[in-house]
């Protein structure tokens, strides 16, 4: 063993590879929760609240229990669900407002679909029979619906108990933290200055649903010394110790599992109330029990994004130079507080000022209970509120100050010699380089031949006119220095794990603690750690989800998986590479000193003799020759915690052609060039911008929940919320340009939310850009083509909600609130 | 899915199905390419006691010539008259309409009768079948009877299909040589229609012999434009005649309101969306 041949693979970072996990992901061939069979397995059915705000009376549950299978119908405090108080991690302020959030609702409902019963039985059919059955007799409370009116003295209050609708008002003033100026002076300076205007506008960020693939599912088996639950999550980790804090249970005495996951999008980082139920009726019965959501019962409970009024006011000179940015924004919460709910729009706070040298910047933002679906962290979480904002608000400036748009963004944005930056919000940007990006996206783009085809149909009258629109984007993302988040009152850390488990035939198994879900990290990690122990792509397992397997982590969102996990690999495999080390020298009777690993081969250096890692692997299995006072074991584990956030940005630039005659948006050109850092897979990172361009142009053009006057959501079934599907979207021309991250050793920044912060407000600023010509100021989100001609047409020259029927769109019988239709029709 | 239990029957002849429905009573529905009725089962908007599905009656497929009319079997997928020479050729307006019905998926299983005897105001094939003066045969305990279209759609959701009969087919006069657009006007691809305009006309030496047009959703049952058809016959085709004509299209209907469209919304599209149709078709 002295001589191996060099079978070293090719560098694997960088490469295209085809994502490894697809093939039994895409057939079906994975067990996802639901697919999971116990033995003697029992399924629920969850009665929910028809009304958005409701006191709970007498519940008769004896009909229901008649139906054969049923074992047993649970109200709240059968099984203690009403008492529990299902955690909120993210107290942004100390004196913020928190209701209590039951399992299931005890005295009171405080939306429409909040739980109040159960039903548990033998066949899912059976429970869903009996769940009809069960008569819940409720006395309607006023809803609460409208977050301005919600905050008026005398208001009707979702939780009485609390006093008020204010959750809580968090404030980020730059005069006061010492990293600018006070926006207050700097736009009532403004005010006074001839050469300076204030610029004010008013932006609606609607609710959205983050529709995942996989409705979401929980098994409890409480037969072993562990309790079990399987769950279609985004983060075992979390759930495993919250499960322990809010339920009193030891927390050794849990195992959590996320089986393959179809889909999350931040819809599944939650302890979500069924989780709580279906572990609670687990436990009383001793059985294992099922819960599965239908699709309604997912837009309808499982959380909901956005949903934002922002206010926003910029103090500029004449000639283009911002002094000053104000933003007051209203949050809807819903009726309770999820998990990270209160901070979301808090993470917005350091990204309204962007790209920007602003230099002074106040940032206001009051929380709002409503009697609707709560509101929790939805792809991008914050940011892609925030960059709607700012990038909303360039265009807008843009065009009082009569400058083209970009030229207007070049005058105030960070140049490339100018990193690292540290800007008025506190961050400090390690690279970046938006010229670069900039620039190859607007030859890309050919954006002045689309502005002389612009001027050219504008002149003709034609019926399809065309609107550019820009969003020159950053966005912080790798979450997250553990000591910023403590300095935000966040109730965890943001480092992660990674285990190396270097088995004795040479394969590696690869222990992860954050927790994929459709993202391809199987490929992507195999690729990093075939590159540093130098051993073959298809040796390389990665392991995840399971807490027995993978006992620390934090799991997946806030595109924090390569940029952290991927980190803590990095560590992990630098840590086997030093154990193997000695290990080697001893197998090759030479100095420490005298070994150096390259391509997965420890060589004594100046000489052609060597030994593998997987021979080291091997060496210490057997054991039986190893140095004195070693351990013979090369298995390693890693926590990292970065030091900073990585700041990954772009430039999108969008054409659209409105028609006219009818309102109706097509996309005509879509173009960006973003900078993710180094890429580890081109093929994935691809994958991810379009999605993610797909999910934010979506919130431009097509989604929206919305609620009628009683509280009742509109879009409860896939026929009412409008998803695009690729028939409705174009080619994506895509590119990137690669400055670096310093700040971890890879030099990778996240991919996973960039399409989704940075896309929306291009697409919106297009379609406003097409038809200011005809007085038309604003259209609200979605610009549906009915929002885009009544903009046209309507003397205000905006359109929004408030000029819709509260009706959902027909759709074979199936809208949710087919108001005209006959009980049934023919059916 | 999980509906509420009913008892379900797989007869192979149509006499077989008007007798499971007659003994079903009430609450016996039929089972066609199930892609609105499992949707409303599965959403318990509906639980029958007995589903009679038609999947197994062989000669309720398929599309023939009868001398002056082409006749479709009421359980034709919509994927098969999109792909029918005779309709293609004759009846144009029903294939065009019929490939913009939802998707692949849905094409392959939903039929023409049952898309017919659902009636959902948006649907998109009963406002071509008003316009094309369509005949519904229906079977029953009493035998076989023939409805005109015109008296076929009666309000949202229902037709003259009584409780325990079953539309059999569908017959079309022939429109060989006419020009046809379904002119559709959705969200999204998969959406249905917010307002759609089926016309077929017939353009002999640059003038306007003869024009049918249907309207979708502009009313509980599809409306058929007589005024624009008016206006258009005898007239030689032109954008300007055209478009005048069009102006007529939104007479008679008495359109919703709703989170996609307010009334005068529809009303406008059903304008514009006229003149596109009939240009498109003469085209
Ligand atoms: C995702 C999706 C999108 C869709 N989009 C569109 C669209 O864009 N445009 C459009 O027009 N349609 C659309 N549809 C509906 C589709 O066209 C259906 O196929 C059609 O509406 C019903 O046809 P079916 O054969 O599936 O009938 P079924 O769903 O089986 O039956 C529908 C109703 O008709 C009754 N019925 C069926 N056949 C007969 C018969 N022979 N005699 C008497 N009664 C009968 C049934 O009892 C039931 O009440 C969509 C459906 C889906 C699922």
């Amino acid at each position: 063993m002295t001589t191996v041949e060099n079978n070293a693979p090719a560098q694997e970072i960088g490469r295209d590879r085809r994502r490894k996990e697809d093939r039994r992901l895409i057939t079906g061939r994975t067990r996802w929760t639901d697919n999971q069979a116990l033995t003697g397995l029992l399924h629920l059915s969850i009665v929910r609240s028809p009304f958005a705000h409701a006191e709970i009376g007498s519940i008769d549950t004896s009909a229901a229990k008649q139906i054969p299978g049923v074992v047993a119908v649970y109200t709240a405090s059968d099984i203690g669900a009403d008492a529990v108080q299902l955690p909120c991690a993210w107290p942004i302020t100390k004196d913020m407002k928190s209701p209590q959030r039951p399992a299931l609702a005890g005295s009171r409902v405080n939306f429409a679909g909040e739980g109040v019963a159960v039903v548990v039985a033998r066949s899912a059919a059976a429970a869903k029979d009996a769940a009809e059955l069960v008569e819940v007799d409720y006395t309607e409370l006023e809803p609460v619906l409208d977050m301005e009116e919600a905050l008026k003295e005398g208001a009707t209050l979702v939780h009485p108990e609390l006093g008020t609708n204010e959750n809580a008002q968090w404030v980020f003033d730059s005069g006061e933290a010492g990293s600018g100026g006070s926006a207050t002076e700097a736009l009532s300076a403004a005010e006074k200055a001839d050469d300076q205007v204030v610029i004010t506008r008013r932006f609606r960020q609607q609710r959205l649903v983050p529709v995942f693939m996989e409705p979401r599912s929980t098994v409890v088996d409480p037969s072993g010394e562990q309790l079990v639950m399987w769950s279609s999550t985004q983060v075992p980790h979390i759930l495993k110790t919250m499960l322990a804090l809010t339920l009193g249970l030891p927390e050794h005495k849990i195992r959590v599992i996320a089986p393959d996951v179809g889909g999350g999008f931040g819809g599944k980082i939650a302890v979500a109330p069924e989780e709580v139920v279906t572990l609670l009726v687990a436990q009383k019965l001793g059985k294992p029990v099922k819960w599965t959501e239908t699709r309604s019962e997912s837009l309808l409970t499982a959380h909901h994004g956005r949903d934002q009024i922002q206010d926003i006011s910029m103090a500029v000179t004449k000639d283009g130079i911002i002094k000053g940015l104000d933003v007051k924004l209203l949050a809807d919460m819903g009726a309770y507080l999820g998990l990270v709910g209160p901070g979301v729009p808090i993470l917005g706070a350091f990204m309204f000022n962007a790209i920007y040298k602003i230099p002074a910047y106040r940032f206001d933002c009051t929380n709002v209970f409503t009697t609707k679906t709560l509101t929790d962290a939805y792809r991008g979480a914050g940011r892609p509120e925030a960059t709607f904002g700012i990038e909303r608000m360039m265009d807008e400036v843009a065009v009082e100050l009569g400058l083209e748009p970009m030229e207007f963004r070049k005058k105030n944005w960070i140049k490339h010699e100018e990193f690292p930056f540290t800007t008025v919000s506190t961050l400090t940007y390690d690279t970046g380089n938006y010229e670069a990006a900039t620039d190859q996206a607007m030859q890309m783009f050919d954006y002045d031949g689309l502005r002389r085809e612009q001027e050219e149909r504008r002149k003709r009258g034609d019926v399809k006119q065309l609107g550019l629109g820009i969003s020159t984007f950053t966005e912080m993302c790798g979450l997250a220095p553990s000591r910023v988040l403590g300095s935000l009152d966040y109730g965890a850390g943001g480092w992660e794990t990674a285990s190396i488990r270097m088995l004795p035939t040479g394969k590696a198994e690869v222990v992860v603690g954050v927790s994929p879900h459709g993202q391809g990290h199987e490929t992507a990690f195999s690729q990093i750690i075939a590159d540093k122990l130098g051993v073959p792509f298809e040796d390389v397992e990665i392991l995840h989800g399971d807490t027995q397997s993978s006992y620390r982590g934090l799991d997946t969102y806030g595109s924090r998986s390569l940029a952290v996990g991927g980190i803590a690999m990095v560590k992990a495999a630098e840590k086997v590479v030093a154990k193997a080390k000695p290990i080697a020298a001893h197998m090759l009777e030479a100095s420490e000193d005298d070994i150096e690993f390259t391509a997965g081969k420890f060589s004594v250096k100046g000489t052609d003799k060597g030994v593998g890692i997987q021979d080291v692997a091997l060496a210490v299995f057997a054991a039986h020759d190893y140095p004195e006072g070693i351990e013979p074991d090369i298995d390693a584990h890693a926590t990292f915690d970065p030091e900073n956030f990585s700041y990954p940005h772009g430039t999108h630039l969008c054409a659209v052609e409105v028609d006219t005659e009818t309102g109706f948006v097509q996309l005509h050109k879509y173009v960006c060039v973003d900078d993710v850092g180094t890429v580890i897979n081109p093929l994935i990172v691809e994958g991810q911008i379009h999605g993610g361009l797909a999910q934010g142009i979506a919130q431009a053009l097509f989604e929206e929940a919305p609620y009628d006057e009683s509280g009742t959501l509109l879009s409860g079934t896939l026929v009412d919320y409008t998803l695009p599907s690729a028939a409705d979207l174009i080619n994506f021309d895509t590119a990137n340009t690669s400055t670096p991250s310093t700040t971890n050793p890879l030099g990778v920044k996240g991919v996973g939310e960039a399409g989704t912060i940075a896309s929306t407000p291009a697409v919106v600023n297009a379609v406003l850009d097409a038809v200011r010509q005809y007085g038309v100021s604003d259209i609200d989100m979605p610009t549906t083509p009915f929002r885009v001609w009544t903009a046209i047409n309507s003397a205000k020259g905006t359109a929004g909600r408030a000029d819709e029927a509260d009706v959902a769109s027909p759709g074979a019988g199936l809208g949710s609130t087919a108001k005209d239709m006959p009980e049934g029709g023919n059916l | 899915m999980i509906p509420a239990s009913f008892d379900y029957v797989r007869p192979t002849s149509v006499a077989e199905a008007v007798q499971a429905l007659a003994d079903g009573g009430d609450d016996a529905k039929i089972l066609a390419g199930g892609q609105s009725f499992i949707p409303v089962l599965r959403l318990r908007m509906g639980d029958p006691s007995l589903v009679v599905d038609l999947g197994g009656i062989a000669e309720l497929r398929g599309v023939r010539e009868e001398g002056d009319k082409i006749v479709v079997g009421a359980m034709t997928t919509h994927h098969d008259v999109t792909r029918d020479d005779l309709l293609n050729q004759h009846v144009k307006l029903i294939s065009e309409a019929t490939k913009t019905v939802a998707d692949f998926q849905v094409r392959h299983r939903g039929t023409l009768g049952g898309a017919l005897a659902h009636a959902d105001p948006a649907g998109d094939l009963a406002a071509p079948a008003l316009a094309l003066d369509a005949e519904f045969v229906i079977a029953g305990a009493n035998g076989e009877r023939t409805v005109a279209a015109g008296d076929f759609f009666e309000d949202y959701f229902t037709t003259a299909i009584g409780p325990q009969e079953i539309l059999t087919a569908i017959r079309f006069p022939k429109y060989t040589g006419w020009g046809a657009r379904y002119e559709k006007f959705n969200r999204v691809a998969q959406a249905w229609s917010i307002v759609a305009v089926a016309a077929t006309v017939k353009v002999e030496g640059g003038t306007i012999t003869d024009a049918r047009i249907g309207l979708t959703n502009m009313a509980g049952t599809p409306v058929r434009a007589r005024g624009v058809e008016s206006a258009l016959v005898g007239q030689t085709m032109s954008e300007e005649t055209v478009r005048a004509a069009a102006q007529a299209a939104a007479e008679g209907t008495s359109p919703t309101s709703d989170a996609d469209a307010g009334s005068d919304y529809r009303e406008h599209l059903a304008k514009v969306l006229t003149g596109r149709a009939v240009l498109a078709a003469a085209g």
